[in-house]
């Protein structure tokens, strides 16, 4: 009843079959005064946004700003208990007073969305070409064989070519790339007039997120669609979009073009978004004392010895305390073995990491970037002596670190790690103290019940929480709170070595640039060394010394982080360095938050 | 999938014969005569040693172990002392009731619990759910024996619908066969269908909260749409789990129901085997059931293959 008549009848082309989109540029949808309450909570107020046709709408905003929640409410999708206020109007329409079945026909029809986690937004058990058909069939825009032959058009229209990615592809023989991309073809299958996509690419490496951000962008400039982009990220919706709404507590605070965003005397919480994205801690680090030079950095033959190890700057070494090798990893090999393909057969091995060689230096910050899969965290593993080497060694101290024997307890005390998931890593059933206090049974000699309370007291007030937070459960905190435990949690034995395996990664931009000042602090206080695993090159290029790219299991380019990352020799390092989103630097410029002058 | 049939069966065979192997030593190897065991302490060494030679008790071990097995397998079960038939002849009668009885209980339980866990997953909260879940709380509290009792007070005596117990056997015609079944069947099929109720609401709920859900009301699909598009296959496998589960306990463990009924099931066989002495029945009943048992778990693996595509590749 919500469809324009033609479409009532069926056409015998396929393109046909679905309304061509409106051809006027005006007004597709309009959120105004929308509020919104969640069993008695306020959520949203307020809310007023315009989607103009075949355009961009950027919506950003750090977490809980209300910027999903506003999305599903344009989708009829709010939890029970939701209340709303105000209208969303599409042609006319107000999509709020619409009842459940009239919205059923309004989504995945004339409204499509995406989702953040593309790993888990497919059935499992349902092929792809049965998703993508299913949109069709639900919506009777085609029968059975039609709907599948639309399918295939769709998935070959987001990049899913026959041969490779046949109909009867199961989600999970497909990688986190490739699903986003049938996810895409599943909301874009009945062409409709918005997408909403609430950040598609966040848990995407950088390479696969500039793949999938060039497909919505070329739908919506093909095929006149317009795209509806949540993202916590500044850099995404710089790139893309036309107009940018930017959230804060559940209000759109700041709302304008994207090009004069930044251009005019603009919010104060934007300006602060801003620079909390562009944020450089302050690092009593060699690397901003010296300048690099290009004689700092050599690639590095695949397999090989970094050469760079041997003509690194002396008087770059000289401004430091003694700068002793802490960790050295000489051509590490981690094998996975695979199903076997035989039963007495021996099972093929995939080879993880091939051969890496490095070093780091005490009180030095290493960074490590690679795409999903190169073999970091895998590396990282070992070098914590969670993963067994097939050949090579790496030694702590001049001390091996193996996996079989466990490494010994005076060997771990001096190495901590710090995870991503500030959710996941932590028992929820315990208190802080116990969560903070548990490395203690790596000291030989057990510490008393009270001196236990004091060096988790002192490890708490250190990253920046009170003493009585040990009292409380993990629950209590907010992510960035969290991930300011985990990091008292590894510090709390005062090791030398600290492994951050994308422990930013999932924080706001703001809680992230106090996490990385205070990490800066910390490696300044303690003489720490960290290894710092990210696909971020903006957090590698605000915190690390040196940097190591890595590709399928191998070191590809090393070297100073300013030079690799400013004049990068390695192709791969190039295509890394392009696929990550920017921020426009007259942006940075006009707000004065540029990176600080070398 | 022929991979992952022909590893399932080579699995199954594994565990057949570990079955037989320790159901042989538990009743034959151990110390202790079986042929003196089962006829008691005063009994006459003649008399002993001809139960001996009959049970093929002489002999070492390895051979009686495989006469046992080859015996089995060729469908010679060995002949009860108690009986004096062939065991094979007493488990197939037994059989034939039991495993209509077993199947007939599954049926009805998965019948009903699948769409009132449904339903209770969709109106969650409200008094609905509640009042599911209150009934399958009393399902699996009440003992299934005195809800037979109750069956019986009420269509038996009371109605006189159905007999109280007996079982005319399946030459008095199928229908009169499954309407003596009946009560046995509901008495066993209601704690049952209690517990896959509950399993189902709280498989579906896991999954309804799934990111695959959200896809697909995203897509325009209906509540319902989704739940049986989507949430249900998804939420299939821990219930095939209990309905295994249920199925071996249904073939083996209706003894009571039996009793309560009359009925000549393998519960009551075993039981009487048990209590009689009669090893032989009782260790080919035993390897039957694991038999049994051990095929459920294989249908299992075959059905969660079926279900997921993600199993199809394991080995």
């Amino acid at each position: 009843m919500t469809r324009v008549p033609e479409t009532k009848s069926p056409a015998p082309s396929p393109r046909s079959t679905f309304p061509p989109f409106r051809a006027s540029a005006g007004l597709l949808l309009e959120v105004a005064g929308l509020n919104l309450a969640i069993s008695g909570t306020p959520i949203l107020s307020n809310v007023a946004l315009r989607i103009h046709a075949g355009k961009i709408i950027g919506v950003v905003g750090e977490s809980g700003s209300g910027k999903t929640l506003t999305a599903l409410t344009v989708m009829g999708l709010l939890p029970p208990g939701a209340a709303t206020t105000g209208s969303v109007r599409m042609d006319g329409q107000d999509l709020l007073a619409l009842d459940e079945p009239a919205m059923c026909r309004i989504r995945g029809n004339r409204i499509g969305m995406i989702f953040q986690e593309p790993m888990t937004a497919l059935n499992p058990v349902r092929t792809i070409g049965d998703q993508v058909a299913e949109t069709l069939l639900i919506h009777g825009m085609a029968n059975r064989g039609e709907a599948v032959r639309i399918a295939r058009q769709r998935l070959d229209r987001v990049g899913l070519p026959e041969p490779e990615f046949p109909l009867d592809r199961y989600p999970h023989q497909l990688s986190g790339g490739q699903r986003q991309r049938v996810c895409i073809a599943l909301a874009i299958a009945l062409r409709p007039q918005l997408l909403i996509a609430d950040e598609p690419t966040t848990a995407l490496d950088v390479s696969t997120q500039a793949q999938i951000l060039d497909l919505l962008l070329s739908l919506v400039a093909d095929d006149g669609m317009s795209l509806m982009l949540i993202t916590h990220d500044l850099a995404v919706v710089a790139s893309l979009a036309d107009d940018i709404a930017v959230m804060r507590n559940g209000r759109v605070v700041d709302g304008a073009p994207a090009n004069s965003l930044f251009a005019r005397d603009g919010h104060p919480y934007t300006r602060q978004l801003l620079a909390a994205s562009q944020h450089r801690p302050l690092r009593a680090s060699p690397a901003t004392e010296v300048p690099a030079t290009s004689g700092d950095k050599t690639e590095v033959d695949i397999g090989g010895v970094p050469a760079e190890r041997d003509h690194r700057g002396g008087d770059r070494i000289a401004g430091r305390r003694d700068a002793a090798t802490l960790l050295r990893v000489t051509g590490a090999v981690r094998d996975y073995a695979l199903a076997r393909k035989g039963l007495f057969r021996k099972p093929p091995v995939r080879r993880a990491v091939d051969g890496v060689s490095f070093s780091l230096d005490a009180g030095e910050s290493l960074g490590l970037v690679g795409e999903s899969g190169c073999g970091k965290s895998t590396l990282a593993r070992a070098i914590l002596g969670l993963e067994p080497l097939q050949a090579g060694a790496i030694t702590l101290q001049g001390t091996p670190v193996t996996a079989v024997p466990a490494v010994r307890p005076s060997l771990r005390r001096n190495m901590q790690v710090v995870f991503q998931d500030p959710y996941g890593s932590f028992n929820p059933r315990h208190r802080v103290l116990r969560l903070v206090s548990e490395p203690f049974f790596l000291n030989e000699t057990p510490l008393s019940a009270s001196d236990i309370r004091e060096r988790v007291a002192e490890s708490l007030v250190s990253v920046g929480l009170a003493p009585d937070a040990m009292e409380k459960y993990i629950h209590e905190f907010s992510g960035g709170q969290r991930q300011r435990i985990a990091i008292a949690r590894a510090l709390v034995l005062r090791p030398r070595l600290m492994v951050l395996d994308e422990a930013v990664s999932s924080l706001d931009v703001s809680i992230r640039a106090q996490i990385l000042d205070l990490l800066a602090e910390l490696q300044g206080q303690h003489d720490l060394a960290y290894l710092f695993i990210s696909h971020d090159l903006t957090v590698i290029r605000a915190v690390t010394d040196r940097v190591i790219v890595m590709k399928t299991g191998r070191i590809v380019e090393a070297g100073e982080t300013e030079s690799v990352l400013e004049s990068p020799t390695h192709p791969y390092t190039r295509h890394l360095i392009q696929s990550a989103p920017k921020i426009p630097a007259h942006w940075l410029q006009e707000t004065g938050h540029g990176p600080p002058p070398q | 999938m022929i991979r992952f049939l022909v590893t399932r069966l080579l699995s199954l065979c594994v565990s057949l014969i570990a079955a037989s192997v320790v159901i042989f030593c538990v009743i034959e190897v151990i110390p202790g005569d079986p042929a003196a065991f089962m006829l008691g302490l005063n009994a006459n060494p003649d008399t002993v040693a001809a139960l001996r030679e009959d049970l093929g008790l002489t002999g070492d071990a390895l051979s009686r172990y495989f006469s046992w097995t080859t015996g089995m397998l060729t469908g010679d079960f060995g002949t009860s002392y108690t009986y004096r038939v062939p065991v094979s002849e007493l488990v197939s009668d037994r059989l034939l009731v039991s495993l209509p009885l077993a199947v007939y209980a599954l049926i009805l339980s998965t019948a009903l619990a699948l769409p009132v866990g449904m339903i209770a997953a969709m109106r969650r909260g409200t008094l609905t759910d509640v009042g599911i879940m209150g009934t399958t709380q009393l399902g699996i509290a009440v003992p299934n024996f005195w809800f037979a009792m109750l069956l019986v007070l009420l269509f038996a005596v009371s109605l006189r619908l159905f007999s109280a117990g007996g079982f005319p056997g399946w030459d008095a015609g199928f229908l009169a066969g499954l309407k003596a079944l009946t009560l046995p069947a509901v008495s066993l099929a209601f704690p049952q269908a209690s517990i896959l109720a509950r399993i189902t609401r709280s498989a579906l709920l896991e999954t309804l909260n799934q990111d695959y859900i959200r896809t697909a009301r995203a897509k325009g699909l209906t509540e319902r749409q989704t739940i049986v598009g989507h949430a249900l296959r998804n939420a299939l496998i821990p219930v095939m789990t209990i309905i295994g589960l249920q199925f071996a306990f249904l073939l083996a463990g209706a003894v009571i129901i039996e009793n309560v009924f009359f009925l000549p099931g393998l519960g009551r066989l075993i039981f009487q085997g048990i209590t009689q002495r009669d090893l032989v029945v009782v260790e080919s009943v035993v390897m039957l059931l694991v038999f049994a048992v051990v095929m459920v778990n294989f249908l299992v693996d075959v059905a969660y293959a079926a279900i997921d595509p993600r199993l199809r590749i394991r080995t």
